[in-house]
């Protein structure tokens, strides 16, 4: 299994479609556009699901940072915190889940279908 | 290889090199038997069968597991055709089973579309009744509300339940619900309070069959093949002197004799999946379109009442 720290730098950029899971954290402007699309700071980070894992495994993101979630396997998985702060719907292949995380701290989650699946995200 | 246990990880009596060479034959119909340490093996048609006169008053059920009604990547893109194959490899047995049990993952994405399509698929099978218990897949999104709603009428807590039939007692457990990060399979408390309360007043000689998705024994815990706590739903049925457990969820058929005890594990009607460690991750196994059918399959089981195991042999799909 994989362990990768992730330094995000301040990059702008729009978050893909997202499916079932719906889209957490990012609200609409007056103008209508997704909030991470207007500010400068906002950054996101993917992390990919495959062959029953979340790779990377581990990643570090700065505090505001959105985190998008793709499924690349060919079975559905979901993305589920230990501790309630996030939970998508069930992924099927090519199925996204996004959330922002707004506070620092660890944020340990895993799969419900397949709990053996862990994997955290560091926020800082 | 030799057939004497050398390394017992998971204290239960079958070392992993002996305990793959087991599988290996598995597949084929065969029974492995761990007795004093040492490996035996059978095959399914040695073990006594019931005789067309004697099948009054005994029992005759099949099982199906895995129909993942939903999925449709390249291992199997029309799931709902090999499980009317099934459905029609049951409606030819040549003795009509009392029952069917269906040991989960019936849908692939907990939907009702899919839902709704087993059920019309099911109406042609010839039976009495259908036994369910869900699977990972079957409970999803909902904490398993849709699946109660259709399949768990009586049932109690996350959809378990028992019956009686022929004089041999049926079990049907759910450890697929609340499973912690890093975890296997669980039942969970209030689950095992009520096994243990369900089998009190029945006498030590009544057989016992315990039905549930997750293998409840160790099969390989890296993938989450095992149940957290099935040691201690076992340990209530330890007076028993005759226990089968029949699981699904691994896609493949799995045997092991402990005891007073019989494991077995059922093959998909939908796809199959690699033997343990064999693959980087227990997903769907891609085959030959000609060979699939030889890797799906369902099980009928006989119970002889003069005998403490049942006769379960395991059918593949192929004509």
């Amino acid at each position: 299994m994989k362990k990768a720290a992730v330094r995000i730098m301040a990059t702008k950029m729009v978050v893909g479609a997202v499916l079932a899971g719906g889209l957490w954290g990012t609200s609409l402007t007056r103008a209508g556009y997704p909030a991470a699309a207007q500010q400068a700071q906002a950054a996101s980070v993917q992390v990919k699901i495959d062959n029953f894992s979340f790779n990377p495994q581990e990643i570090t993101v700065a505090t505001g940072t959105t985190v998008t979630w793709v499924n690349q396997d060919d079975i559905p998985h979901t993305v589920t915190s230990t501790t309630d702060a996030f939970k998508s719907k069930a992924l099927d292949t090519d199925g996204k889940f996004s959330f922002k995380f707004d506070k620092p701290g660890t944020y340990d989650y895993y799969c419900s279908i397949h709990p053996k699946m862990t994997a955290k995200v560091i926020v800082k | 290889m030799s057939d004497f246990i050398k390394e017992n990880w998971n204290k239960d009596g079958v070392d992993r090199r002996g305990f793959l060479k087991c599988m290996a034959w598995a597949g084929t119909g065969t029974l492995c038997v761990v007795s004093g340490g040492v490996l035996k093996s059978f095959a399914i048609s040695e073990i006594p069968l019931i005789e067309q006169g004697k099948m009054k008053g005994e029992l005759s059920f099949a099982q199906i597991s895995d129909s993942h009604i939903g999925f449709n990547k390249p291992a199997n893109p029309d799931v709902t055709a090999t499980l009317q194959v099934a459905i029609d490899k049951i409606n030819a047995l040549p003795v009509r089973p009392e029952f069917v049990l269906h040991t989960g993952d019936l849908s692939h994405l907990s939907k009702d579309s899919e839902f709704d399509t087993l059920d019309q698929s099911l109406k042609g099978l010839k039976t009495e009744a259908i036994h369910f218990v869900p699977g990972e897949h079957d409970v999803i999104n909902d904490n398993g509300a849709q699946y109660r709603e259709r399949y768990g009428k009586g049932t109690k807590g996350g959809g378990w339940y028992s019956f009686d039939a022929k004089g041999v007692h049926f079990i049907g457990l759910v450890n697929v619900m609340n499973l912690k990060a890093g975890g296997l399979g669980a039942l969970g408390h209030e689950q095992l309070e009520w096994i243990e309360d369900d089998v009190k007043h029945l006498k030590s000689s009544t057989p016992i069959v315990v039905f549930a998705h997750i293998p409840l024994w160790s099969v390989y815990p890296e993938w989450g093949w095992g149940t957290d706590d099935g040691a201690q739903a076992l340990g209530y049925l330890k007076r028993f002197g005759s226990v089968s457990v029949l699981n699904g969820h691994i896609h493949q058929v799995m045997q092991k004799v402990e005891g007073n005890v019989t494991f077995h594990t059922a093959m998909s009607t939908a796809f199959p999946q690699p033997a343990p460690g064999t693959a980087p991750s227990p997903g769907p196994m891609k085959v030959p379109d000609d060979k699939l059918r030889s890797v799906l399959g369902v099980s009928e089981v006989n119970f002889v009442r003069s005998k403490h195991t049942l006769a379960v042999v395991d059918a593949t799909l192929q004509a």
